[in-house]
């Protein structure tokens, strides 16, 4: 091998200067962290569930997340693979790439962002919300630049110009500034004894996209408002938010002319320890807000509509979950929250936790603008409506008490009770099925074997005539600090039609070693609505081998 | 030319070597915007207790196990305080749809804990959390040194564990 003279040196020279570069940063070469997610799926058809062939019998996601932080610099990556989509998530996803990725600085209260980011304005996101939420399949960031500034303390502005991802793609253009103010921080001098904080905000966000529509003149930039106000106490908390679109005539929304508004009120008392009453209403009217108009489904959605409903976690409670209605909902819901004190004849040696629950939605009053427009008929302005007005249909209700109590130092229990109305023709855009009613109860029982081990029960059971009809469900899980094991059965033995009463069964293992996770897990899953953090998808009947890994650095 | 290659494989080593020697092992909390369970804003950054370690724990109203973990802690942090003046910080990722009931929730529990608000996950993805329950172990100097995902009974008592390690300055090797 001959390597010329002046070769080697450059190669020397090379090798050198890094070394130099460590050298100079001897103090702090910054931080590398991240995290990684895989999960894939082995299918086998199963025809008695209405599981499909999967021709390419293993399918999988994977997510890898880099960050990147030196003092007041960071930036990040994330990498993702659809190979091929899994079955539940948009296949729109399929192929694999780095659709975020970001710088940020921090420079004397002012933020800079620029590439892919997250963003929410005010406590709801009412009008402007990105999120991730990947169990959904849900990705909505956006694509930009964001400013964020401090200028004196109590008082944050923010404002972004940015596209919107779309699976593997970008589309749409959003504008946006929001700006909060603390009262309190603000005017520190003279309020800092005061126990009540107040704060104030407000937003607009805009969105542009083309008019191409052959037939009727569509807005090309269609902005909303948002204000809002919250005052806290220790003993109480008030938060309202209002917002108005103007009018955008989308796919959801049947192409009507009318604007939008939503109003969103949380109240809060807390009369003594251990005891708390929240009371929320909320009305939604035609508030759909997509950075393209044509989109439905979970894709290029602007803001975000909180369900106000409790978000069930047992199986049979969450087979019936309310999803926000953009169209038009009325909703409120009321959760007093009571801990009854230790040696007492209900409390026992260490308290009991009770949860009473009620949520209600409606539609919203919709009348005729006049005898020959049809309620939300195309290229009109729709529809009138009474603001305070609830409308006649039900979509949604729910009624539950949870009891949680711990006999001993080796066991522990917690009870659920759940009366519901569900609108499936609603909810789930079925037209013509009928609503659910149902009740559902739960005994959750776990016993400690030794200090670090424990066994699980959980016994569920489903009642209704509509539907599926009734479900039973068992689960055992076995826990320790560092593996689990896990079977369940779901029974659909209420079925009418006999060939459909079919057990869902399953058996589960995993281990756990501080942030990594492993889960292996083989059996049926049942066709339904996953939601979680008040978005659903539709998960499909699939059966087979699944395998989770999470690890975090 | 031997001595060229030689050369230059010592210098890539020595670098190599270098940059290890030299990078820090230590992991800090991040510094980013949430909101105080009053509604003020507050910094991550400022997360501190006067020398003595932190456990950061992120859980959600509607997470089973994170409660468990919570309630199970809450009988005996009175205890541990007083044994090892740690403190909990309660990072809820509760978002718009269930965070205006993360007060009622604490409060209806009894919990003594300081709870933060992390609406839109942006504390949460800066920690590279993937799932919840997901705790940290800060010790006194602020620097992350122990993380831990999903909650066992009973693994509270190795939690303390560490406290104490920590506490002592030894090295959590775990």
């Amino acid at each position: 091998m001959y390597i010329h003279r002046r070769t080697g040196i450059l190669i020397l020279l090379i090798c050198f200067v890094p070394a130099f570069v460590f050298a100079q940063n001897l103090i702090n070469l910054g931080e590398i962290h991240g995290n990684f997610q895989l999960d894939a799926q082995y299918y086998n058809a199963d025809s008695t569930i209405g599981a499909p062939a999967v021709p390419e019998k293993i399918l999988s996601n994977g997510f890898l997340n880099l960050i990147y932080t030196k003092g007041n610099f960071s930036a990040g990556l994330r990498y993702e693979n659809y190979l091929n989509v899994m079955q539940g998530f948009d296949p729109r996803y399929k192929g694999n790439g780095i659709p975020y990725r970001y710088a940020s600085y921090t420079q004397e209260g002012m933020e800079v962002t620029v590439g892919s980011f997250y963003e929410q304005f005010g406590d709801n996101g009412i009008i402007l919300r990105s999120y991730e939420e990947r169990s959904l399949g849900f990705d909505n960031a956006l694509d930009g630049v964001k400013l964020k500034y401090n200028p004196c303390p109590g008082i944050t502005l923010k404002a972004l110009i940015a596209d919107q991802r779309f699976f593997f793609d970008k589309a749409g253009l959003v504008r946006g500034a929001d700006g909060e103010f603390s009262i309190n921080d603000i005017f520190s001098k003279c309020m800092s004894k005061y126990k009540t904080r107040f704060t104030i905000g407000g937003s607009v966000v805009s969105k542009y996209q083309k008019d191409q529509d052959p037939i009727y003149k569509l807005p090309e930039n269609v902005a909303a408002f948002a204000g809002r106000a919250k005052v806290s106490r220790p003993k109480f908390d008030i938060r309202t938010e209002y917002a108005y679109k103007v009018n955008d005539p989308s796919a959801i929304n049947n192409f009507i002319y009318k604007p939008g508004e939503a109003l969103i009120v949380n109240a809060s008392v807390y009369p003594k320890k251990g005891m708390s009453i929240m009371l929320e209403g909320k009305r939604i009217d035609n508030m759909n807000f997509r950075s393209d108009r044509t989109a439905t489904g979970n894709a290029l959605i602007i803001n975000y509509l909180p369900a106000m409903t409790k978000q069930h976690i047992y199986s049979l409670a969450a087979m019936y979950p309310y999803a926000s209605q953009p169209n038009g909902e009325m909703s409120y819901q009321g959760t007093i929250r009571y801990k009854i004190k230790k040696e007492t004849m209900l409390g026992g040696k260490y308290g009991t936790d009770v949860a009473l629950n009620y949520s209600c939605s409606n539609s919203i009053d919709k009348k005729q603008i006049n005898d020959s427009t049809a309620i939300q008929q195309t290229g009109t302005l729709g529809y009138k409506s009474d603001f305070f007005k609830i409308g006649n249909e039900k979509y949604f209700e729910d009624l539950n008490l949870e009891v949680g109590h711990k006999f001993s130092k080796t066991l522990k229990t917690n009870f659920m009770f759940a009366n519901m109305i569900y609108n499936k023709a609603v909810i789930e855009g079925h037209i013509g099925t009928s609503t659910v009613y149902a009740n559902v109860g739960v005994a959750d029982i776990t016993y400690m074997i030794q200090d670090e081990k424990s066994i699980r029960f959980e016994l569920q059971h489903l009642y209704t005539k509509q539907d599926e009809g009734s479900w039973a469900m068992g689960l055992v899980e076995y826990t320790t600090p560092k593996w689990f094991c896990a079977a369940l059965d779901m029974y659909d033995y209420g079925n009418e039609v006999s060939s459909k009463q079919i057990h869902y069964y399953s058996v589960m293992i995993g281990v756990t070693k501080n942030a990594n996770r492993i889960a292996i897990s083989y059996g049926k899953q049942r066709e339904g609505i996953l939601c979680v953090g008040g978005v659903c998808r539709q998960v499909p009947a699939s059966n087979g081998i699944q395998i989770n890994i999470t690890s975090s650095f | 030319m031997k001595k060229i290659c030689f050369l230059t494989i010592g210098v890539f080593l020595f670098s190599f070597s270098f940059a290890q020697n030299t990078e820090t092992k230590t992991r800090t909390i991040p510094s980013v915007d949430v909101q105080t369970i009053d509604g003020a804003a507050f910094n991550t950054s400022k997360i501190s207790n006067d020398g003595k370690p932190i456990i950061i724990s992120f859980w959600a109203t509607w997470c089973k196990p994170c409660v468990k973990e919570l309630t199970s802690i809450a009988e005996v942090y009175e205890d541990w305080q007083k044994e090892t003046g740690v403190k909990l910080i309660a990072v809820s990722i509760d978002d718009a749809r269930t965070s205006a009931s993360v007060k009622p929730f604490v409060l209806g529990k009894g919990w003594s804990y300081d709870v933060l608000l992390d609406m839109n996950g942006n504390f949460k993805r800066a920690l590279n959390v993937n799932l919840v329950p997901s705790t940290f172990l800060v010790n006194g100097k602020g620097e992350i040194v122990w993380q831990h995902t999903s909650f066992a009974e009973g693994g509270e008592l190795e939690l303390i564990k560490l406290v104490k390690k920590v506490i002592a300055g030894e090295a959590i090797t775990e």
